[in-house]
């Protein structure tokens, strides 16, 4: 069975556009929205694309600002200039 | 992706961040320079092997962090200007984060200690440098949390002297003894306790499901702090998996060490956040979820994903999970019936659950609460309003490494009070489980040299051999930290507060 990745992040103006991009990116994620949170599953593998939160919110948006409402992740991590990846597996 | 010749990528930074800053040694040795990276038998042939995930360049720590500070103090003034503290859903509420201020925050500090130790010692550069952010972090940590609950400190009673009560009272030994084990061990096993063990494995039961809690529960301030910490422990997290993953590709010869330090630390940090469990299921007037779902779906789920990943390594999960997973029915109840019985004791307030908690607490619990827990709080709470309110007079038996009360129950009894004891030099000692009992039989030179607080008090180094003489000693002050929050200051206030506004709203 394929495990999920996750992903949390606050639910906040800020987060929205991201949670966005993800949910628009990986047609298998689901988001779960508790109380100031929203935590995305997906099976396996999730990525996130710069260049997709940067058509959603029309302005350059650098990967790192994820640091400034990320709550919590599960999954390894694949970091460079244009998207993140979190995956199970090598 | 512009491709401007003269800009470096994210991966040409963080290289230029973290290699070729350090040299080999020449006046002195290399091992003496590093004293402390090899004698816990961990070898390691290449550290360049190490990667970080989340690249973070120094330029960009300090922009991110800067950013999440402002945010936070915005928040925590605006609390304070609007009175925040008159917003919370009950004020039996803060009694959880005078747990949090008290138990966790000196936490935070320990491990910004504890980081900067490690990130003088290992001699690879990569993970000093990540050690060395995270001792930052950890810093960070401990003052924002101070300067957040230093609001509720004005009105509510059991804030006053955190860092004293942190080395003297009597359950906080529970998380300092956790703490201290962790940074007199070598940086490996270190690093593998608290960023791995703890951060990566359970510290999402505390910091996720209980700051939603606070947030349900109207304390925007906390669930800010809460959350911007979390931001951090996000990018812990992913260096907890780091280490492991760079000890195990480096020596096969490191897998059983590393195993065993999982084993050791998953249940070491299992029985601290036993203490989480109470306050998710007893302590959030307005409850997100259980213990035992937040369980299901932080180690149950999430747990299983990783060490699945962790397999091709050669490693297992943590041994006794399975105890753990057994105990998820019971454990908060457990844990809240010490409590319960020593609140004279302690610098905040228990009380009877009311009926809709009970029923809720019945729902989340269909095959234990009812049959097992339920019964002893109405009884309770029938002797509570007769006027006989149950405090245990006698000082309980503690297990010797994780320093909580024996009130914890056998894997396949829960009518049974576990008990487990080994013999080391002609003495006896006394654990509440196997997983503990493990831990001491490994390391008994370690475990005798514990500070146990029911100990301590017997021996007359508590300030004196009566409870108010100890309580003294703890700064506590007897009659308003302590007992039942019925009848308490913090509940004469919260009902004053809560008659000014039923009146202005008329």
């Amino acid at each position: 069975m394929t495990r999920n990745v996750t992903i949390t992040f606050q639910n906040t103006e800020e987060a929205r556009p991201i949670i966005e991009a993800i949910e628009a990116d990986n047609q298998n994620a689901t988001a779960v929205v508790m109380p100031a949170m929203v935590k995305i599953d997906c099976p396996g593998r999730l990525i996130i694309n710069r260049v997709t939160v940067e058509e959603k919110i029309g302005r350059d948006w650098d990967l790192q600002e994820l640091h400034l409402s990320l709550i919590s992740l599960a999954g390894n991590v694949d970091e460079d200039d244009d998207r993140i990846i979190i995956a199970w597996g090598s | 992706m512009s491709e401007n010749p003269k800009k470096l990528n994210l991966k040409q930074r963080y290289k230029l961040l973290t290699r070729g800053l350090d040299w080999e040694t020449t006046y002195q040795p290399m091992d003496k320079v590093f004293p402390f990276d090899t004698f816990e038998g961990i070898k390691i042939h290449d550290w360049d092997g190490w990667e970080d995930p989340f690249r973070l360049t120094m330029d960009a720590y300090w922009k991110y962090q800067a950013e999440k500070e402002r945010k936070l103090y915005a928040v925590i003034d605006s609390f304070a200007q609007n009175n925040g503290h008159m917003g919370i859903t009950d004020a039996r509420y803060v009694n959880a984060i005078k747990i949090l201020l008290t138990g966790v925050t000196s936490l935070e500090y320990a491990a910004h200690r504890g980081f900067s130790h490690v990130g003088r010692h290992l001699r690879g550069v990569g993970p000093r440098v990540a050690c060395q952010m995270q001792a930052i972090d950890e810093l960070r940590h401990a003052q924002t949390q101070i300067h957040t609950l230093s609001h509720y400190n004005r009105y509510f009673d059991g804030f006053h002297d955190w860092r004293h009560m942190y080395d003297r009272v009597w359950y906080l030994s529970v998380p300092k003894s956790f703490f201290d084990d962790a940074m007199t061990a070598g940086p490996f096993e270190f690093v593998t306790a608290i960023s791995f063990s703890f951060e990566y494995v359970l510290t999402n039961l505390l910091f996720v499901p209980f700051m939603s809690g606070a947030a349900y529960n109207g304390d925007m301030a906390t669930v800010t702090f809460g959350f911007s910490a979390q931001s951090d422990e996000a990018r812990h997290m992913t260096l907890g998996l780091e280490v492991i993953k760079f000890m195990l590709e480096q020596d096969e010869a490191n897998v059983p060490i590393v195993q065993r330090w999982i084993d050791k630390w998953f249940w070491r940090g299992y029985r601290l956040l036993s203490l989480v469990a109470m306050m998710m299921d007893y302590m959030l007037p307005k409850r997100v979820m259980s213990w035992a779902e937040a369980w299901e779906m932080y180690y149950e789920d999430a747990g299983a994903a990783l060490f699945e990943d962790l397999e091709r390594y050669g490693l297992r999960p943590p041994k006794y999970a399975d105890i753990a997973t057994k105990e998820k029915n019971r454990l908060s109840h457990e844990v809240w019936s010490i409590f319960y019985n020593y609140t004279h004791a302690a610098a905040f307030h228990t009380w009877s659950p009311e009926d809709n908690e009970l029923d809720w607490l019945s729902e989340k619990y269909p095959d234990t609460f009812d049959k097992m827990y339920r019964p002893r709080f109405d009884y309770w709470r029938e002797q509570a309003a007769a006027g006989n309110r149950f405090y245990n007079q006698a000082l309980p038996q503690l297990c010797t490494t994780c320093q909580i009360p024996m009130g914890f129950t056998e894997p396949d009894d829960p009518t049974k009070i576990c008990f487990r004891e080994s013999v080391f030099k002609h003495e006896r000692y006394h654990f509440c489980s196997d997983g503990c009992k493990d831990i001491f039989d490994w390391e008994p030179e370690k475990y005798v040299q514990s500070w146990l607080p029911v100990h301590e008090i017997f021996k007359g180094n508590c300030g004196g051999t009566d409870l108010k003489d100890v309580l003294k000693w703890y700064h506590l002050n007897d009659g308003v930290d302590n007992m039942d929050y019925e009848g308490s200051p913090d509940q004469r206030l919260w009902a004053e507060w809560t008659a000014n506004r039923s009146k202005a709203a008329e």
